[in-house]
């Protein structure tokens, strides 16, 4: 066991698979000689060299196509887009070519787009956004978001081993804040199963990502007042894990969504009309939606504080839902 | 360079394949007995049969719409195809798919996107992947001039020169892009100016002459095996059918068509073969002979293939199902 960082759990990843199976390289711009917009890459260009770790142009669409062709081939490459922002201009190659080929022709497409997301960092519209939404309705890819040192490492282990296209988003907030205990030996954390950070009776809060800390906060104050809160990490949010969340629902009854992407046509109503669906009997109060504001993502520290969903959002949505 | 006289007749047998299918295709397309649209590429065949009979079997092709005789070159038989196009279980795709977008990737063939030029940053990264692990294969992938404007198309471009990677990029110019003319799609006269900017070795072909077309990418393959990067293959031809089958293409001056008919790639192949005497008429006929039965057979197939169940259609989504 070692206490490292989210950042560096991502980088023994990277690491450890290069290292294990000659087929895993990296692309993406400025990851090379430089280490990387975020350093994640560092040290991998002189360790595996140019033709395993290669700075491409300008070309988010380009190098994703590539990719595909590539993992066509049976390699696993894992791209890396500097902001996830810009997976926008790889948005066709990942929508129309990844997630379709296994379906339209048995093509598989085994690889994997590492992306740094999300706000309370200053990047105004272009370096903030959380786009994970957006491919929310695109049957063929899976989608995963780690909230911590471990689940990043296993996570980012099984997206690599796996013969799907997986998006892997990563915090830019946690990177360098949070810290765990990962295990020296081999290891990964399965798509496709959520985790409860925090076992409680009361409500629930289903979240991801950087949101989980959040909620952990929120759910320490409200732990004070009597309220015993359980928190699911979703970690994958394609499939979702269906089961981990009703059964869930069916202990504390009570539900509130936490998602850091703004809150219209963000995963919150798809779980929230997913537990109406097959758990309404269960539900002692109305299902709760925290997102961010429907705005793009604004610069200034006040302004962004009031975008981003914070601690104090859920303790008076659990309040109000406890009072029910 | 030289060509033998088995690579003559095996050019030529294709190309007459491949005109005969649409041909059929077309017909039942008419009777309203396929479904869904067909697009061919009558006029045009010279330039997928000429690519991808220039390659060798390891190499990987990104073929697009109007490629139906590099499908059939590369080992997709006109059963699958057909059977593909009446959307039944037998087809390529199983019915998930329909017309020319095939792919096997047992044969080298990618599966063909709508979305013009997709297909060659794909080849680029087939291309990439020969170089990381050190193999003398070549990937290929076609477009038409309308996809030369897209910016994947440019994107390609430059990372396969900057990587030097063995792929051959071919452009069929027909002229027409849907209803769109080559003057309103780009302000150059000839597509291989494009490949100008990335330094890129560009030839600009006969389009209508499958043993230019053939030559030119034997070139290509050779540069791309030798370790000198990709190509660009610009092949000049004419559309002479509609965009697609419903499309009666009023838009194209009928003079013009009536120009490029003369220089019909399957006629033109034939006379070329006969006045070098590389084979007679009855060897012609034979080979046509035996083309009609093929095309009969796969008709039959089709027809008498079943459909596929509709909860296929929610299966196969992921390789790794969660």
């Amino acid at each position: 066991m070692s206490e490292i960082t989210y950042l560096q759990a991502i980088h023994d990843a990277l690491d450890e698979e290069m290292s294990d199976n000659k087929d895993v390289f990296l692309m993406g711009e400025d990851i090379g000689y430089y280490g990387g917009a975020f350093r994640v890459t560092e040290g991998l260009y002189d360790k595996y060299g140019r033709w395993r770790v290669i700075d491409t142009p300008l070309s988010e669409s380009g190098f994703t196509g590539a990719a595909i062709g590539a993992s066509l081939m049976g390699m696993r490459p894992v791209i890396e887009m500097q902001f996830a922002d810009f997976i926008s201009c790889a948005f066709d190659q990942i929508v129309t070519v990844a997630a379709k080929n296994y379906f339209r022709w048995g093509g598989k497409t085994p690889i994997v787009v590492r992306s740094p997301f999300g706000g309370n960092v200053h990047g105004g519209a272009f370096h903030s956004q959380c786009p994970e939404g957006w491919f929310l309705n695109v049957p063929g890819l899976k989608i995963v978001a780690p909230s911590n040192p471990y689940d990043a490492k296993g996570l980012l282990k099984s997206s690599i081993r796996d013969d799907d296209p997986v998006l892997y988003f990563e915090h830019k907030f946690l990177y360098r804040r949070i810290k765990g205990d990962v295990p020296d030996e081999d290891y990964t954390v399965p798509i496709g199963k959520s985790r409860i950070t925090r076992e409680g009776k009361d409500l629930t809060v289903i979240t991801y990502s950087a949101m989980v800390h959040v909620a952990s906060e929120a759910a320490e104050i409200l732990e004070g007042e009597g309220i015993s809160t359980e928190i699911i990490d979703l970690r994958t949010l394609m499939p979702l894990d269906k089961d981990g969340i009703l059964a869930s629902v069916k202990k504390t009854n009570k539900v509130i969504i936490l998602y850091e992407t703004p809150r219209t046509g963000g995963i919150g109503g798809e779980i929230a009309a997913l537990i109406s669906e097959d758990v309404f009997d269960y539900l002692d109060g109305p299902i709760i939606r925290i997102g961010a504001k429907d705005t793009p993502v604004p610069y200034s520290p006040p302004m962004e504080e009031c975008y981003l969903p914070n601690v104090d959002d859920v303790v008076v949505a659990a309040r109000k839902l406890i009072a029910y | 360079m030289d060509i033998e006289k088995a690579d003559l007749l095996r050019l030529y047998h294709f190309l007459k394949l491949t005109r005969r299918f649409e041909d059929r295709i077309t017909a039942l397309y008419r009777q309203g007995r396929i479904l869904g649209g067909v697009w061919t590429s009558n006029g045009m065949e010279a330039i997928s049969v000429g690519y991808a009979c220039a390659l060798d079997k390891d190499d990987v092709i990104a073929p697009y719409f109007r490629d139906m005789g590099a499908y059939i070159v590369r080992g997709i038989t006109v059963n699958r195809i057909m059977a593909q196009y009446f959307g039944k279980k037998t087809g390529v795709t199983g019915g998930r798919e329909g017309n020319v977008h095939v792919g096997d990737i047992n044969l080298g063939v990618l599966g063909y996107p709508s979305h013009l030029a997709d297909n060659y940053p794909v080849a680029a990264g087939v291309a990439l992947s020969f170089k990381i692990r050190g193999e003398r294969r070549v990937a290929a992938a076609c477009t038409g001039d309308g996809g030369t404007s897209r910016g994947d198309f440019h994107e390609a471009m430059n990372m396969a020169s900057v990587w030097k990677v063995p792929v051959v990029f071919v452009c069929n110019n027909n002229q027409y892009a849907y209803s769109t003319p080559l003057s309103l799609q780009m302000a150059i006269n000839n597509v291989a100016e494009r490949a100008l900017a990335y330094s890129i070795p560009a030839e600009t072909v006969d389009g209508n002459d499958v043993i230019e077309v053939f030559l030119a990418m034997k070139r290509a393959c050779e540069r791309a095996r030798e370790g000198n990067g990709p190509s660009f293959i610009e092949c000049r031809t004419m559309r002479m059918h509609g965009h697609s089958e419903h499309d009666a293409a009023k838009y194209v001056p009928r003079e013009l068509l009536e120009e490029w008919k003369k220089k019909d790639p399957v006629i033109r192949m034939e006379n070329y073969l006969l006045s070098n005497n590389v084979a007679s008429q009855k060897d012609l006929s034979d080979i046509d002979a035996g083309i009609m039965k093929e095309i009969a057979e796969a008709e039959e197939f089709a027809e008498k293939s079943p459909l596929p169940e509709g909860e296929d259609a929610v299966k196969g989504v992921y390789a790794t199902p969660v």
